[in-house]
């Protein structure tokens, strides 16, 4: 297997290549390449400043990058040419034998969200927080209730077409408050909920807006380790049930080992690791990135190491 | 412990005592902080006292010279006179309202707790709330006939009130849209107002459009205007967006006021026909309305009927909006408001929704405009200055951004209060015969304003009604929802 590409390689869902982006003197990601592969979970790590959240505002079209290029693909294993067309058509997305693919960079950041089918979280908790956490799932399928409304006029009617579109969009929203555990608070104020609430209901919004992939900006943040237990089982839920792939950001490394398939390690802008899980782990160069940051991370490499080295 | 019906002595009751206040801090804490701390009392009237000297002082000071000395041109020169009298009262009413404020209203600055209204007390209000909505309605739909009854005399004067105050409910439900929902402070409303007025104006002179095929004309063109204003405008965040929607609203009507050959100029539009029933006019004459019905001739009539239109079209703006709530687009609005960045990452394209409520208020404020028009039968840019565009914004502000019956409200006391001053005579025995009380309208707006903010911050009716509900419809409190843009 050490020597077969990667499965990330063979069928990512998301590539990124040569990707820079700048603020003013302030090289944030430098020349970054990595693929997010079909069906997994993908970890994105690093320190603190190291560049993580860019890379996400990069992807999800909040930042257009320096340089670079960022391919979202629909689809089992779609070809190289497709991309190489669309790349040359100068167009924002190709479809083509039931296969797509969006160049993320030429798109804007709702566009992004509609067509590519990116849905992310961020790192300081963005809810509608006057509006009930039912609301909130309604809002994400907005593009979905938009056309079955008519663009308003046939909604402004009530048509049938309309409310059946509409109770599925409930119906939607039930089961994804059920799934996080909230369908006791549906009706509270998203504002009103305590943290890690507030922390599950950005997935489950996240998730309502229909994503093939998913991305979570330090969904952890702030979490007790049950809370946390469950956000990994979560996640392990979304991926198993419904097909999306994640990526998500951590800046704690124990959480992510358990869970992620394959990890990338940035340091300063710059991808310093990328593989699975143990061999990220055991990597010096990563080892040395923690080394001189934060000490409660550098016992945690140390001490998954010398359990490595006292089982063999 | 003491058991029951035992006497307990001084030493038992003590630690039962602290216990349960200790239970009870706990429990405060581990709930929503701040908990409520005990009012001080050490020492509240002297400074009070203090305080309100202290301000009486600086009026003292301030008004020295504005209110104590005045210069009038007498026989050889300026003369000097002095007003103490007016001075002394100036400076008393700034120590008592000082005093009062301190003593009453700034009590505790220190955060409180809310505490939640006893629940018989909640239930009733809510109840009370509820039956608001359709009594203020069937009030309105028997307003007229209610008028003629009890004041025969005056019923045009009434009539004509209650016109102007709906007028001015339709376009606080309008800018509702754009303020409330949507979040977007536009200081500009009445250029649409404007452009309905003149619309409506303009196509009845030049193609001899009757009211009833020129008022969807003229929203028309409003939400046109809408969608042009608010395409280079809606980039704009925050304070910027407000200032630059007031300058559109003054750039309007300058331009009304100096393209003489389309508009008139500073003349105006005069003739602007009345509205007709079904192809009738209220007319003494044969074909008229009231010799169709058969009844008797009587100029009111035409006032009734006027009455009737802008209900109807306030309750159109009321109805409409309240739908468009309940709708996507209503909840992106609302989402806009709440958090732009987190709508597009959710897909919704923000442009294209700010634009919509953008020219869905700016409709609505057109058709009202077309009204003002037909009710006149004469408009000039003067009914169009920055004056009205604050004026609307200050009613659906007290009343509560996005809260219709709040805007209700607010027009009734603001509009009707004011123009109700009028009929105080005992104002003018205080005052002075020469006092018009509807002169001190902006100083009453803008006092009305600074008691609102103090006492209910977020307007009168601030809480938020979700737009779909699961099991139980909860009022949202208005320290939760955002307020948009330039707030
Ligand atoms: N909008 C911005 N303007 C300027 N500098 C930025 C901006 N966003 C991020 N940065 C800088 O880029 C670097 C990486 O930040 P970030 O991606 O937030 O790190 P991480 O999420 O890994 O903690 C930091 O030095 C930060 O100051
Ligand atoms: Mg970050």
């Amino acid at each position: 297997m050490e020597s077969a590409r990667p499965r990330w390689d063979l069928d990512p869902v998301l590539t990124v290549e040569h990707l820079m982006m700048r603020f003013g003197g302030l090289v944030a990601v430098n020349d970054l390449s990595f693929n997010v592969g079909r069906g997994d979970i993908t970890a994105l790590i690093g320190p603190n400043g190291a560049g993580k959240t860019t890379v996400f505002n990069c992807v999800t079209g909040f930042y257009k990058p320096t340089s670079g290029r960022i391919v979202m693909r629909h689809g089992e294993k779609v070809g190289t040419g497709l991309i190489e067309d669309l790349t040359r058509s100068g167009r924002q997305y190709l479809a083509r034998d039931g296969h797509a693919a969006f160049l993320l960079e030429r798109m804007p950041d709702y566009g992004i969200a509609h067509h590519a089918r990116v849905a992310r979280t961020f790192q300081n908790i963005r809810l509608f927080g006057g509006m009930t956490a039912l609301e909130n799932l309604l809002v994400a399928q907005h593009n979905k209730l938009m056309l079955a409304s008519g663009y308003t006029i046939a909604g402004v009617l009530m048509l049938p077409g309309y409310r059946r579109a509409k109770q599925e969009a409930i119906d939607k929203a039930v089961y994804w408050l059920e799934r996080v555990d909230l369908i006791e608070r549906a009706d509270d104020p998203a504002g009103d909920l305590p943290y890690g609430a507030q922390r599950r209901l950005e997935i489950a919004r996240a998730m309502c807006a229909d994503p093939h992939l998913l991305c979570l900006d330090e969904p952890a943040a702030g979490l007790n380790p049950r809370e946390s237990a469950e956000l990994n089982e979560l996640l392990q839920f979304i991926r198993a049930e419904h097909g999306v792939s994640v990526l998500l950001i951590e800046h704690d490394m124990g959480v992510v080992m358990e869970i992620s398939d394959h990890v990338i390690v940035l340091d300063y802008g710059v991808k310093i690791s990328d593989g699975p899980a143990d061999f990220v782990r055991n990597d010096p160069k990563v080892i040395a990135a923690y080394l001189g940051v934060e000490d409660e991370e550098v016992e945690l490499v140390e001490s998954a190491l010398e359990t490595r080295e006292a089982g063999i | 412990m003491a058991e029951a019906g035992s006497v307990a002595d001084a030493s038992d009751l003590r630690p039962a005592g602290a216990e349960i206040e200790e239970e009870k801090r706990r429990d405060a804490v581990s709930g929503e902080p701040p908990f409520k701390q005990p009012r001080r009392r050490d020492g509240g009237l002297r400074a009070a006292l203090r305080d309100a000297l202290f301000a009486a002082l600086v009026a003292a000071v301030l008004g020295f010279f504005f209110l104590g000395l005045r210069t009038e041109i007498g026989p050889g020169g300026l003369v000097l006179s002095t007003r103490w009298g007016l001075f002394a009262t100036a400076v008393a009413i700034v120590f008592a309202g000082r005093l009062l404020l301190r003593l009453f209203v700034f009590r505790d600055a220190r955060p409180r707790t809310v505490t939640a209204a006893a629940p018989g007390w909640a239930a009733a209000l809510t109840a009370l709330g509820r039956l608001l909505g359709p009594g203020l309605l069937v009030l309105a739909l028997a307003f007229p006939f209610l008028i003629l009854w009890l004041f025969p005399q005056r019923d045009r004067q009434y009539l004509d009130l209650a016109i102007l105050i709906l007028t001015y409910v339709m376009l606080g439900w309008g800018l509702n849209i754009v303020v409330g929902l949507a979040g977007l402070l536009d200081l500009g409303y009445v250029a649409f107002y404007a452009v309905g007025a003149y619309s409506f104006a303009l196509i009845a002179q030049n193609f001899g459009l009757g009211f009833w095929l020129c008022l969807p004309l003229a929203g028309l063109l409003a939400a046109c205007w809408g969608l042009i204003l608010g395409f280079p405008v809606l980039r704009l965040r925050g304070d910027y967006l407000a200032i630059v929607t007031l300058a559109f609203g003054e750039i309007i009507r300058i331009i009304l006021l100096n393209w003489y050959d389309f508009t008139g100029g500073p003349n105006g539009i005069s003739g602007i026909p009345k509205p007709t029933f079904l192809g009738m006019d209220f007319s003494r004459g044969e074909d008229g309305v009231a010799a169709f019905l058969g009844i008797p001739y009587d100029s009111i009539h035409r006032f009734v009927y006027l009455y009737y239109i802008i209900l109807g079209l306030a309750l159109l703006t009321n109805f409409v909006t309240l739908r468009l709530r309940r709708l996507p687009i209503g909840r992106a609005w609302e989402a806009l408001r709440e958090d732009e960045i987190a709508c597009r990452s959710l897909g919704i394209n923000t442009t294209n929704t700010k634009l919509t409520a953008f020219a869905t208020g700016a409709m609505f404020g057109g058709i009202a405009g077309s009204f003002f028009a037909t009710r006149q039968g004469f408009i000039s840019p003067e009914s169009f200055t920055f004056l009205e565009s604050a004026i609307i914004l200050a009613i659906v502000v007290l009343g509560g951004l996005g809260s219709q019956i709040g805007v209700v409200i607010a027009s009734v006391v603001m509009i009707g209060g004011i123009e109700l001053l009028r009929n105080l005579g005992f104002l003018r025995d205080i005052f002075g015969p020469g006092f018009d009380p509807t002169q001190y309208r902006m100083l009453i707006f803008g006092l009305a304003m600074v008691v609102i903010m103090v006492w209910k911050p977020r307007g009168l009716i601030s809480s938020r009604e979700p737009s779909a509900v699961l099991k139980e419809r909860k009022l949202i409190g208005a320290d939760m929802v955002a307020q948009g843009e330039g707030h």
